[in-house]
């Protein structure tokens, strides 16, 4: 380890503040900046929508059905008449709302459940670390096909997708968080702090959570693609958005019988739901090569 | 063997969770499975010989206790639509699925390992460029969008293989490239940092100042140590294709497990959906054990303390 | 100094081309190892000890790159090579053993192999049976007691003093011209690095090898080289026989190292430190490098590098001062 070349790039290294690195990073890594625009472009486009989108969502032609692409409706028209274009845009809201949401709710839960086992250890920590095994045990897209089954009949479907999306989602952020706190719980600081009759909660919110941010930054960014493809994968099997809103996955699903006659019903969506999910993926990476610190050496 | 041994016994708290957790959910749904699975029009009688039969009559907590004892003789229940023995028709769609999950397995496998040894050998340059791309676009794609481009492009298009599959080898290639897509995109993904990582390690120098070539060093020492996290992640991908393929095996038709999930959640079917669950968390939760075990066998530092 | 030289190395520049700019690890180092004989190579961490080791084995790593300058081994040019060339080179005819026994063996393989692939490598042996007898007995030569049962052992199942046999025994062979010791004893016990210090004399003087020898510890040099060399910020700025070293100390950052080594019975109150830290490589100082933190350091110093000039016999040094002393 005394390679002089590590310990002199480590000083340079030192160098570097948070900003700077960020700065470093959208510099050196393009594709993540060029992602970050992207995803900053479509959340503007999706809360828009109602102003540029040139039809409405339900807005039914039956006149103009199953039209190929053209000037008059860009992306063609469905089996109703609807326009593939408007309805992308519409549904841009609900694969980004639940793409956010439920990714927020499971890194909220998973950071109070990781902190408390963490914390705590005993059988607090057993408990809920074996809530995470099992959570985890589940396959998750059956977990949640379960869940929206089970959830289905007592609230509207999007209500259900947060709540399956969120179950599912906050026992790996719980782990991470935890592992942290068990490490960071031994730490110089954290000692001194307790010490001193710091309070519990105090030092978990004050002097833990901060120092797991940037793993729990990465997670989240990483997180919410997987909601997307979660939600257009159930809305794909019919059960997850309910028509006659817009979603991505749920047009998919209503192109399955033109299919091979009218590909472009499909083509859109899927376009799409890839862009926003490789725009989220690209951006993570990128967050991951700047704030995680076990891979910042490379 | 004693870390095993407590390896084993600590899935029991988790398999009880699971099992639990199933039986809330059928208490959760509305509707009286009675009535469900008579139908309308019957006996007060009748209703009441098939609650205590079924014991439905009986405190929640004995009722649990028969579910578990009936799970671990095999009995899963009998589905409301078909009136059959939920594990028959599991044990009938298995075959399906684990034919589809071994071919994706096989392909990602190949694929994935692949690309991540190419990549990481030509790290930064234009190899390992397209690689990453394409993994990360593998694993940032819906299956059901791969399944319908393949469907579309080689199925209908070019007539190279049947739209829907009937379980013969040449039917099931285009569902396991489908479902082995994301698989070799993640397998990829983490040859390539791993065997990156591994390549930074001091014994790398010790290999290369001992004078061996690079190609010796990448196969005769780095790849050794960087696939043990990946062949953790093999077994697991393993057995969560074994868990069923619900998209892909609904794609394409295939009468798996993941076939047997849909259609009992279109049937509200709540026996076959909780037997279809709970047979294919064990499946996950087999593998990971699977996976621990095989890294610890692999690894002389970990194999030592066992 | 007419005997034939090992190892020759000519104004070597080994430099990190880094985003913040050039780093000079290595800044002009010339160096001799003569046959037989055991050199030392002393200076603070950072100060590119290592990485001239490194740049004879072709180990620098991206961004490092080995710029210009010679490296001749027994006369045959080493930069330049083309790196499956260099292979055929290292652990042959000049091998290295490295800090870390703890992390310089691969985890996941037996010993016993590890040694072993040195020969396969070189073809010094027809089989892998004739390659295990020879394992084993240079295993017993290194000290390494139930050789037998500790070739089909994994590196985790030895102790650090033993995991630097092993890796002194895959240094030694192919019976290599030159060995290259980066600080071969500083992760071991004192007991320990006495034992391995004396069997890297006693290896020395039965073969005829000879020994480049890294280290930071003074006291390891007067143990067991012939001669030193002191490296400071990626220059050499003293060079003398062991003797001539510490009996007329020269350059100012070689008087600091001496005392700052803790002596018993003398005023153990205080220990003597040298102010200031290693300059940062990126941005060397004008002139004499260690001008910043030399109590001697005249105007003249802070603008010009001095020469490696003759101060006695066998003996230069890098510094103005030293020379008008001379």
């Amino acid at each position: 380890m005394n390679d002089n070349n590590r310990t002199s790039l480590a000083e340079i290294g030192e160098q570097y503040g948070p900003k700077e690195k960020l700065i470093r990073m959208c510099r050196q890594n393009r594709l993540a900046m060029v992602s970050a625009i992207v995803i900053v472009l479509i959340i503007v486009l999706a809360i828009l929508a109602p102003v540029i989108a040139p039809y409405g969502e339900a807005q039914q032609d039956l006149l103009a059905r199953l039209q190929p692409p053209s000037a008059k409706h860009w992306f063609g028209t469905d089996e109703l008449g609807r326009d593939v274009l408007s309805r992308i845009l519409y549904g841009a809201r609900v694969s980004l709302v639940i793409g956010i949401i439920p990714s927020f709710l499971s890194l909220v839960g998973g950071i109070l459940l990781g902190l408390l086992a963490g914390y705590c250890s005993g059988w607090i920590d057993y408990l809920i670390m074996r809530l995470a095994d099992v959570m985890l045990s589940f396959p998750s897209l059956l977990l949640a096909m379960a869940i929206m089954y089970t959830l289905g009949r007592y609230a509207n479907s999007i209500i259900c997708l947060f709540a399956a999306l969120s179950l599912v989602g906050w026992a790996s952020v719980a782990r991470v968080v935890r592992s942290q706190t068990l490490s960071l719980k031994e730490t110089e600081y954290v000692e001194a702090a307790r010490s001193i009759g710091v309070r519990g909660r105090r030092i978990m919110l004050r002097h833990i959570l901060p120092n797991c941010i940037p793993s729990l930054i990465v997670l989240y960014t990483l997180n919410v693609p997987s909601c997307i493809l979660a939600e257009s994968t159930l809305s794909f099997l019919g059960i997850g958005v309910q028509p006659p809103a817009a979603s991505w996955g749920l047009m998919v699903n209503q192109s399955k019988s033109f299919l091979f006659t009218m590909p472009w019903l499909a083509v859109f969506p899927c376009l799409a739901i890839m862009i926003v999910v490789l725009a989220f993926n690209f951006l993570g990476d990128g967050l991951r090569d700047v704030l995680d610190p076990y891979l910042e050496n490379r | 063997m004693k870390s095993a041994v407590k390896r084993v016994i600590s899935m029991i708290p988790v398999l009880l969770g699971v099992m639990l957790l199933i039986f809330i959910m059928l208490r959760i749904v509305p509707g009286d499975p009675v009535t469900v699975l008579l139908g309308e029009h019957y006996s007060q009688e009748t209703i009441d010989r098939l609650t205590a039969a079924m014991k439905l009559d009986r405190p929640l907590l004995e009722q649990f206790i028969s579910y578990v004892l009936g799970v671990l003789k095999g009995d899963l229940g009998i589905s409301y639509v078909s009136k059959r023995p939920v594990t028959m028709m599991i044990l009938q769609a298995l075959p399906y699925t684990v034919k589809l999950a071994l071919m994706a397995a096989a392909f990602a496998w190949v694929i994935g390992l692949f690309a991540g040894i190419i990549a990481a050998v030509k790290e930064n340059k234009i190899p390992d460029r397209i690689f990453m791309a394409f993994s990360l676009a593998g694993v940032s794609v819906p299956v059901f969008m791969s399944a319908l481009l393949l469907q579309y492009i080689f199925a209908f298009r070019l007539k190279l293989f049947p739209i829907t599959s009937d379980g013969s080898i040449l039917s099931m290639l285009l569902p396991a490239i489908a479902l082995g897509w994301n698989s070799a995109g993640s397998i990829a993904r983490l040859t390539r940092s791993s065997l990156i990582e591994v390549m930074q390690a001091d014994y790398i120098d010790t290999a290369r100042a001992k004078g061996l070539k690079r190609r010796s060093v990448i196969f005769g020492h780095a790849l050794k140590n960087s696939l043990l996290p990946v062949i953790t992640m093999m077994a697991i991908q393993l057995s969560s294709m074994l868990s069923g393929a619900v998209i892909t095996e609904s794609v394409f038709g295939i009468p798996g497990i993941g076939r047997l999930a849909t259609t009992s959640i279109s049937n509200r079917d709540m026996p076959l959906l909780q037997g279809t669950i709970l047979f294919t968390t064990v499946v996950i939760i087999l593998g990971n054990l699977i996976a621990d075990l095989l890294y610890s066998v692999l690894d002389p530092r970990i194999r030592s303390q066992m | 100094m007419d005997e034939k030289n090992v190892l020759e190395i000519r104004d070597l520049h080994t430099s990190f081309f880094t985003e913040k700019g050039v780093v000079r690890a290595v800044n002009g180092v010339d160096l001799n190892v003569p046959e037989g004989k055991i050199i030392g190579l002393v200076g603070e961490s950072g100060c590119g000890k290592s990485m001239t080791a490194r740049s004879v084995m072709g180990l620098v790593r991206y961004p490092g790159k080995v710029e210009s300058g010679s490296i001749r081994l027994d006369g045959k040019e080493l930069t330049g090579l083309k790196d499956q060339d260099l292979r055929e080179v290292c652990g042959n005819d000049v091998s290295m053993i490295f800090q870390e026994p703890m992390t310089s063996l691969n985890p996941v393989l037996r010993v016993g192999h590890q040694v072993e692939e040195s020969l396969l490598v070189h073809h010094k042996v027809n089989s892998r049976k004739e390659a295990k007898q020879e394992v084993i007995e240079m295993f017993n030569h290194v000290g390494i007691p139930e050789a037998e049962q500790r070739y089909s052992c994994y590196p985790h199942e030895l102790s650090g003093g033993l995991r630097q046999r092993v890796m002194i025994a895959m240094a030694m062979i192919c019976e290599p011209r030159l060995l290259i010791a980066d600080e071969p004893t500083t992760a071991l016990d004192v007991t320990v690095e006495a034992q391995i210090l004396r069997l890297m004399k006693e290896l020395c003087e039965e073969h005829g090898m000879s020994v480049l020898l890294i280290t930071h510890n003074l006291g390891v040099v007067a143990e067991i080289c012939d001669e030193v060399y002191v490296m400071y910020a990626g220059r050499i700025v003293e060079h003398a026989s062991v003797f001539s070293l510490f009996d007329h100390t020269s350059h100012p950052y070689t008087k600091g190292l001496l005392s700052s080594i803790p002596r018993i019975g003398k005023n153990p109150e205080y220990l003597h430190t040298i102010p200031g830290i290693v300059p940062n490589l990126l941005h060397l100082p004008e002139g004499c490098p260690f001008s910043t933190r030399c109590d001697l350091a005249l105007e003249r110093c802070r603008k010009e590098l001095p020469e490696l000039n003759a101060v006695g016999e066998n003996h230069e040094c890098r510094c103005f001062e030293a020379i008008k002393e001379g």
